[in-house]
């Protein structure tokens, strides 16, 4: 990486200048070993978010940065309200792309000996894979009700308990959404899949508490050694990326009309405020909420499999978090507290005590940080730091981070050695494709603990648990 | 000339589609876009569909008909090997097309990505004037 310079450890700044029309620095957080991982293209893309109008402080890439479209994947920036902008580019065609964590009370040795069957229960009960569509037949009304109200709609329609509710992000439903924005092609692709797990990165996981770093943040969550949990890795499907698709024309279109110059078609926008912005705005949160509401129905099914096996168990929400989305919030800048637009695509959001988005039963420690491994390495559980909001807008890392192309990775190996390896390792996996499971083999990513780390010494959020898989059920 | 390439990129899959005329071109594009999803050979042309879009500009209705593409695909289970594009320029671009293939059948297609949508990140045309070459480059997001 040239031309970027180490402030601190494990923060590096790409200076105003290292492109023209950068408006701030740009901060991407990572160690010494993360910071050769870098690609240029993704260092080029932190400081094309810079040159935004409105942007505030910094454009930042989180330890788990690589190179995207429009924003890095790990890029966080937020816009103020006067004079900035939103643009879907730092949001993703995958919006509320999001990890839920549900906890049992089962030991592991309990749920070992009947792991295969479990996985393969889960991967029937669960649609997933390409043109796969739900078990659910949602009406165009319903659908509406799903983008209007998330979480609590799926609740009203007997998927999930209303404490699931408050244990989300946003209470699983984001205000403002607008399903006038969405449009019939959206709605199209997003009726058939509600329900549905998609395929490429997501999963949904059998895990086991492998380590715990802070026993009483831990206790908190409900969360302690040799227990058995359940993670599900998924976003809105079709519905979040046509609505993006869609919008993406009409913003490129606003550019000109404003006259807004951007480096990058990808980085399309518009003036908050404007009517270009706010239909952007109330699509996007349509798909928000239709993401949670897909992870809804999706963990109802997953108690209903595990209640066949188990009928005593009992499967909680730890949380739910979304880790492409832009929202409104307030943050402290320069001592004045301003409303802004955070931008966090492929990053999570690590509010610690101090705010009111925190679900009471965790104000005493901070929300929870999932942050999912790759397929057969670890997952963890973090919780998140006031300090957060001084250096990230409350943000973290959102995964481990790619560091080897699909083709690359598909040349390397094949899905059924790499299925035979997870299998030494412990690890029992089923999926539609065996070319999808060479793509997502576990070289293809940077270590997940080293990731977790830089988040974790940069005071971002604090580890709690670490979480290995030993069964995955994947698209 | 070769009908397209795949370029090395950590996250995504980008490609290159070539023609002599911009039908070409987009016709290309639209084949380079359907075998990251699924081996053409293995689809027959048991169906067609038609595809009509307008556009301001010849990159926008690229971008249009990429994404029309995705979207049938999901909408109508159908996986597609035959693209025939009609192009007019008469102040605005416009697109007629006639799309081949059949519906899908999980016994015989395999599917090697989803692509979630076409991005507009380095979307772009260009015409060589050496070899009289147009060219488009595609960024998926997979």
């Amino acid at each position: 990486m040239a031309d970027i310079n180490k402030i601190d450890d494990n923060i590096y700044e790409v200076p105003i200048g290292y492109r023209p029309g950068m408006r701030v620095p740009g901060r991407i957080f990572v160690s010494e070993a993360l910071r050769a991982m870098v690609e240029p293209g993704t260092v080029d893309q932190v400081a094309n978010v810079a040159t935004l109008p409105g942007i505030v402080k910094y454009s930042m890439a989180m330890p788990d940065a690589h190179l995207g479209y429009g924003f890095p994947i790990g890029g966080v920036a937020a816009f103020q309200e006067d004079g900035g902008i939103i643009s879907p580019g730092g949001v993703g065609f995958d919006i509320n792309c999001g990890v839920r964590l549900l906890r049992t009370d089962l030991d592991s040795t309990l749920v070992q000996p009947l792991i295969n069957t479990l996985i393969d229960a889960l991967f029937e009960a669960i649609p997933s894979g390409l043109g796969a569509t739900g078990r659910l037949q949602a009406s165009d009304q319903q659908l509406t009700e799903a983008f209007i109200s998330g979480s609590k709609w799926a609740v009203e329609q007997g998927y999930g308990v209303e404490a699931d509710v408050t244990h989300c992000e946003e209470n699983g439903h984001m205000e403002g959404a607008d399903p006038a924005q969405v449009s019939a092609k959206a709605r199209k692709r997003g009726r058939p899949q509600l329900g549905t797990l998609g395929s490429g990165n997501h999963f949904l996981e059998i895990q086991r508490v492998e380590e715990i770093f802070d026993e009483e943040k831990a206790k908190q969550f409900g969360l302690f050694k040799g227990q058995i949990t359940i993670m599900i890795h998924c976003g809105s499907r079709g519905a979040g990326h046509q609505i993006c698709t869609d919008h993406l024309e009409v913003l490129n279109q606003a550019v000109k009309k404003y006259n807004i110059e951007i480096p990058d078609k990808q980085l399309a926008c518009a003036p908050l405020g404007s009517p270009e912005a706010e239909r952007y705005f109330g699509g996007m949160v349509c798909a928000a909420n239709y993401a949670w509401a897909n992870r809804h129905i999706i963990a109802h099914w997953t108690r209903e499999v595990f209640e066949r096996y188990f009928p005593e168990a009992s499967l909680d929400l730890v949380y739910d978090v979304a880790h492409n989305v832009a929202k409104i919030e307030e943050h402290d800048v320069d001592g004045q507290r301003m409303r802004l637009y955070v931008h966090r695509k492929g990053a999570t959001r690590a509010f610690g005590p101090s705010r009111k988005e925190v679900p009471a039963t965790y104000r005493s420690v901070g929300q929870p940080v999932l942050i999912p491994g790759s397929m057969g390495t670890a997952s963890y559980v973090l919780c998140g730091n006031d300090n957060a909001l001084n250096v990230s807008f409350g943000s973290a890392c959102h995964g481990a981070g790619r560091v080897m192309s699909r083709s690359r990775a598909t040349r390397l190996f094949n899905g059924k050695d790499v299925k035979a390896a997870l299998n030494l390792q412990g690890i029992v996996v089923k999926a539609t494709s065996p070319a999808m499971l060479a793509e997502e083999a576990p070289q293809v990513y940077k270590p997940s603990g080293d990731v977790v780390d830089v988040v974790h010494n940069l005071k971002i959020a604090t580890k709690v648990a670490k979480l290995v898989p030993i069964g995955v059920s994947k698209g | 000339m070769i009908p397209f390439e795949y370029l090395e990129h950590t996250a995504d899959v980008k490609f290159r589609a070539y023609g002599v005329t911009p039908e070409e071109m987009l016709s290309n594009a639209a084949a380079a876009l359907f075998k990251t999803m699924v081996d053409p050979a293995t689809v027959q042309i048991l169906e067609t569909w038609m595809v009509v879009l307008e556009a301001p500009e010849l990159e926008d209705l690229a971008y249009q008909w990429l994404s029309e593409i995705v979207f049938l695909f999901e909408t109508e289970s159908a996986v597609f090997a035959s693209f025939r594009v009609q192009l007019r320029q008469n102040g605005s671009w416009k697109l007629a097309a006639e799309i081949g293939g059949e519906r899908i059948d999980l016994k015989r297609h395999s599917f090697e990505n989803e692509v979630k949508a076409i991005t507009m990140h380095q979307f772009q045309i260009k015409k060589n004037e050496k070899s009289d070459l147009w060219c488009i480059q595609v960024i998926l997001d997979v």
